[in-house]
């Protein structure tokens, strides 16, 4: 499968800013280790690109270690490319063969526009936040104990799962209606499965969707993409979650 | 030699916190609403900050470089957060918490500001709950514990092995709910560059917009500097790759002192090195050395034939392998503190046994663990015969249940399975305890300057203990800053707006320019990570896990020569006024170039080994510690805060002396 020293074709979208037309442009890097992480291949060809005193290929990365959710490549058509439950900062290149052509491009959506090369902006999503993605208690640490209100394990570890998704995006990306169900429904769902979360529950569902709406995510029709796509393996049992949560916030007082 | 004024209450230490609270002048409501603070970095510090602050009424003005605030490497910490809560019955305490941290910081950090800490972090637990953090629970329904490193009670609470994240997600909707309201003003994608000072105190700072190049001005009656640590002047650390120290630095030139910058963490148990390439390193969670054993091949011939590939590890009998911390340190074996699991780490592989292609490494084993569970799980099924299959089957799966995780990203980065042949670690740069100097009000030597998190310097010494890092940097923003900063604002409601169109702001505005333009302008011949590459080779050999003398005083030199050549060959493609990472690396190389020399003279006066930092002149000669780190507590008991002076090298020291009244000091051993 894999090889010590691998020559590659990358065809990379790359646009100037976002009020010009992009394009995909060949580059060609060599002696790539299997070892290497994907944007560790990526920094090769920023090298040699320096090394000309061309501009090098903008992206979004930071912790490198699959948790931060800022990198955001679409790799071979697929959200943070051909692994499952990974980043792109945890891809590496043993997943791909000596002598392989890689297409790779930006998240692409209408609330995702490009900023530059592979670089998108996601400032939608922290609006949806803005919106409801918080529990209104203020932070003088004048609450109750802790322990005060027991929670079921179960209930807990829920949250939890729900809770762990990075706002990286690839469920949006990976959509073909480019909903945002999943991002905006783990969210619901970590709160509606907490009694901290239940005294707001009915406006943050409705004042969440209202602001996703606005910013042009698309619709969700279950295809289940964004689950299969999510690095962080959120079930789409969220979107469900939601829908049930604005149903019965829609028809209740 | 003048003497730093640490402004710590008088009093019992156990009400030095509350009297502070019940004396400091407060700002009203009304007056708040025309007070402007800003916050720079969003992490646990500085996103509680400024989601605290908005709350009370300040107009907030907040900055990260990320996307997003959410994305700051707070996000990173894996393990838990401790708090005295004492839900264990274990008998933990506030003044236990406070006793390990200062035993633990190997006696060099302040008193005060530890008890302080120790006593708030109850209201952490109990506010991240109410903001609908998912801490983990046991059946009954209540929060659980894991016990850390260093300590003889549980009391670090967790989020899977995500607690940063969730703690930070916490932050980040405490942060969104005031950007609804407007009290928080949010600019991501924004990068300070310098602070600007109007007679003497700090009212704002130059910002540029990443995605714009723009260079913007922003005025404020008081700055907050939360902008973390300066691990990745090594080049390779845990960081993240945009974590930086301009924030910190640019605040030390224009007059903050800079304290203890060689306490530095070296984390024993991540992922080593692969090569050249490399552009990070990854931390597994301490906890995996509750379980796992710590070995090297007893004979260099075994190292050869596993380095050349035609012996495996499994393939050395038990006789032929050196569990070289069990071997050292019978009483602790593999749970000794990281500092001292790193240095035995470093000494076996420089005596050329480490057991990867670029000799940077040593096994991590899981193989007793496996078989001791194993024969349990069998003894609890009634399983009387079964095989040594079964058997590593059973142990295995409990293994799974508690490290599954680590295992998983293990075999992600490496490629090899760690339930069938031993891990590879390697230490790497993790944690600054080193940073920007501040009083007990967390305030830096500019008046109206606050530094908080990991960018103070301010409560663990010289060493770190596990999941105290998430407690600091939540307590200064949350519970501490918010009354200290009050007690400075309270002599500003008079004020009024800060303008932007003065002298000062003119002066700041075009130095930040003119830097900019000379690296877009000159057309060198090597890029910013060549020389970012060469500092950190620098900084890791000689000051690194052990140093000397003659090291750190040829690192001076080298790091010196290094930012003389920078200045003149750096190339970065590109304009200024365009997203443009070259330009954004570079700049904060060029501060890291300083830094690294300010943190290698730092070294070199400090001569006793304590914490993170050790001296190879300093060790104990002879009886049972001999080899071992020795403190020199009569000549070094002090914080060691640096004034700039035009060369990082010449800085001028000033000492804060140390004072320990309620704590006696002691060797640490281990043995």
């Amino acid at each position: 499968m894999s090889q010590e020293s691998m020559n590659l074709t990358l065809k990379i979208w790359r646009q100037a800013n976002a009020s010009v037309k992009g394009e995909m442009v060949e580059y060609k890097v060599s002696e790539i280790s299997d070892h290497m992480s994907f944007l560790e291949m990526m920094d090769v060809l920023n090298e040699q690109l320096v090394a000309k005193n061309e501009e090098p290929v903008a992206f979004d990365h930071d912790c490198r270690e699959g948790i931060c959710g800022s990198c955001s490549m679409h790799i071979n058509g697929e959200s943070h490319g051909p692994d499952k439950a990974v980043t792109t900062c945890q891809l590496h290149m043993r997943s791909f063969n000596d002598g392989d052509t890689i297409h790779i491009e930006p998240w692409r959506a209408k609330a995702f526009p490009v900023i530059k090369d592979l670089m998108v902006d996601r400032s939608s999503f922290d609006r949806i936040q803005h919106a409801g993605g918080f529990i209104s208690v203020n932070t003088s640490g004048n609450t109750q104990d802790a322990n005060a209100i027991p929670i079921r394990k179960e209930d807990a570890d829920m949250a939890m799962d729900a809770a762990t998704c990075i706002g990286c995006g690839a469920c949006v990306a990976t959509c073909k209606n480019a909903s945002a169900m999943l991002f905006v429904g783990a969210k619901v769902s970590q709160f509606a499965l907490l009694p901290q979360g239940q005294v707001e529950a009915k406006e943050r569902v409705q004042n969440m969707v209202a602001q996703m709406d606005k910013e042009g995510f698309g619709a969700c029709t279950n295809t289940g993409a964004c689950e299969v796509e999510c690095p962080k393996g959120i079930s789409i049992s969220n979107i469900a979650r939601m829908n049930r949560e604005y149903l019965s916030a829609t028809i209740t007082k | 030699m003048s003497t730093l004024d640490s402004k710590v209450p008088k009093g019992d230490i156990a009400d030095k916190w509350t009297n502070y609270k019940n004396k400091i002048d407060l700002v009203n409501p009304a007056n708040k609403r025309n007070i402007d603070v800003i916050v720079v970095g969003t992490g646990l510090a500085g996103g509680s900050a400024a989601a605290t602050l908005a709350e009370l009424g300040y107009n907030v003005k907040a900055f990260c470089y990320q996307d997003s605030p959410r994305r700051a490497h707070s996000i990173a910490a894996q393990g838990g957060i401790n708090a005295a809560k004492n839900y264990q019955g274990d008998g933990d305490s506030a003044y236990r918490l406070f006793y390990d941290t200062v035993k633990g910081g190997d006696y060099r950090s302040r008193e005060a500001n530890v008890y302080r800490l120790a006593e708030v972090s109850t209201n952490i637990i109990d506010q991240c709950v109410a903001q609908g953090v998912p801490f983990a629970r046991d059946y009954g329904g209540l929060l659980d514990n894991r016990s850390f490193g260093g300590v003889l009670v549980s009391r670090t609470f967790y989020a899977k092995g995500q607690t940063g994240q969730q703690l930070l997600l916490g932050c980040y909707s405490a942060m969104n709910r005031q950007i609804a309201r407007g009290k928080i003003e949010m600019h991501n994608r924004h990068e300070m560059l310098d602070v600007v000072k109007v007679d003497g105190k700090a009212r704002g700072i130059i910002a540029r917009n990443l995605v714009t190049g723009e260079i913007e001005r922003h005025s404020a009656h008081a700055v907050v500097i939360a902008s973390g640590g300066y691990g990745n002047v090594y080049f390779l650390s845990t960081n993240a790759m945009g974590s930086n120290t301009t924030a910190a630095w640019k605040v030390h030139k224009k007059g903050a002192y800079f304290a203890n910058p060689c306490y530095t963490q070296i984390h024993p148990t991540c992922i080593p090195r692969s090569g050249d390439y490399q552009s990070k390193l990854t931390l597994m969670s301490e906890s995996l050395r509750n379980d796992g054993r710590i070995w090297v091949p007893k004979n260099l011939e075994d190292v050869e034939a596993i380095r050349n590939g035609t012996k495996k590890p499994t393939d050395l009998s038990e006789e032929e392998r050196d569990y070289y911390l069990e071997r050292r340190y019978p009483a602790f074996g593999n749970l000794v503190p990281r500092d001292v699991a790193s240095r035995a780490a470093k000494e076996r592989c420089d005596a050329g046994y480490g057991v990867n292609a670029t000799g940077e490494a040593v096994y991590l084993d899981f193989k007793s663990a496996i078989e001791r569970y194993g024969k349990e799980q069998a003894k609890l099924q009634n399983l009387d015969n079964a095989s040594q299959e079964k058997i590593t089957e059973l142990g295995a799966a409990i293994v799974k249940a508690k490290y599954g995780n680590l295992f998983q990203m293990y075999e992600k980065i490496v490629a090899e399975d760690p339930y069938k042949t031993p891990m590879m670690i390697y230490p790497a740069t993790h944690y600054t305890m080193g940073g920007v100097w501040v009083d007990y009000n967390l305030m830096t030597t500019i008046p109206g300057c606050y530094a908080i998190g990991e960018a103070n310097f301010s409560d663990h010494g010289a060493n770190r203990l596990g999941a105290s890092a998430l407690m600091q940097g939540l307590a200064d923003g949350y519970f501490v800053l918010p009354y200290t900063i009050g007690d400075y604002l309270s002599h500003d409601i008079r004020t009024g707006k800060i303008p932007t169109d003065t002298p000062e702001f003119e002066a700041a505005e075009k130095d930040v320019k003119e830097r900019i333009e000379f690296f877009v302008n000159n057309k060198g011949t090597h890029s910013v990570d060549y020389y970012h590459k060469i500092l950190g080779k620098i900084m890791w050999e000689k000051v690194g896990m052990s140093r000397n003398e003659t090291g750190l005083k040829e690192a001076i030199a080298e790091i010196k020569a290094l930012r003389e050549d920078f200045w003149k060959n750096v190339s970065v493609p590109g304009g200024s006024d365009q997203v443009n990472a070259e330009l954004e690396k570079a700049g904060r190389v060029a501060d890291f170039l300083e830094l690294g020399e300010l943190f290698a003279t730092d070294a070199l006066n400090r001569n006793e080994s304590c914490g993170g930092h050790f001296r190879e002149e300093s060790v104990e000669l002879d009886g049972e510690q001999k080899g071992e780190a020795k403190r020199k507590d009569d000549e070094y008991a002090y914080v060691a805060a640096w004034e700039y002076k035009g060369e990082p090298s010449e800085a001028v020291l000033h000492k804060e002396q140390l004072e320990f009244n309620d704590i006696e000091l002691k060797q640490r051993s281990y043995k």
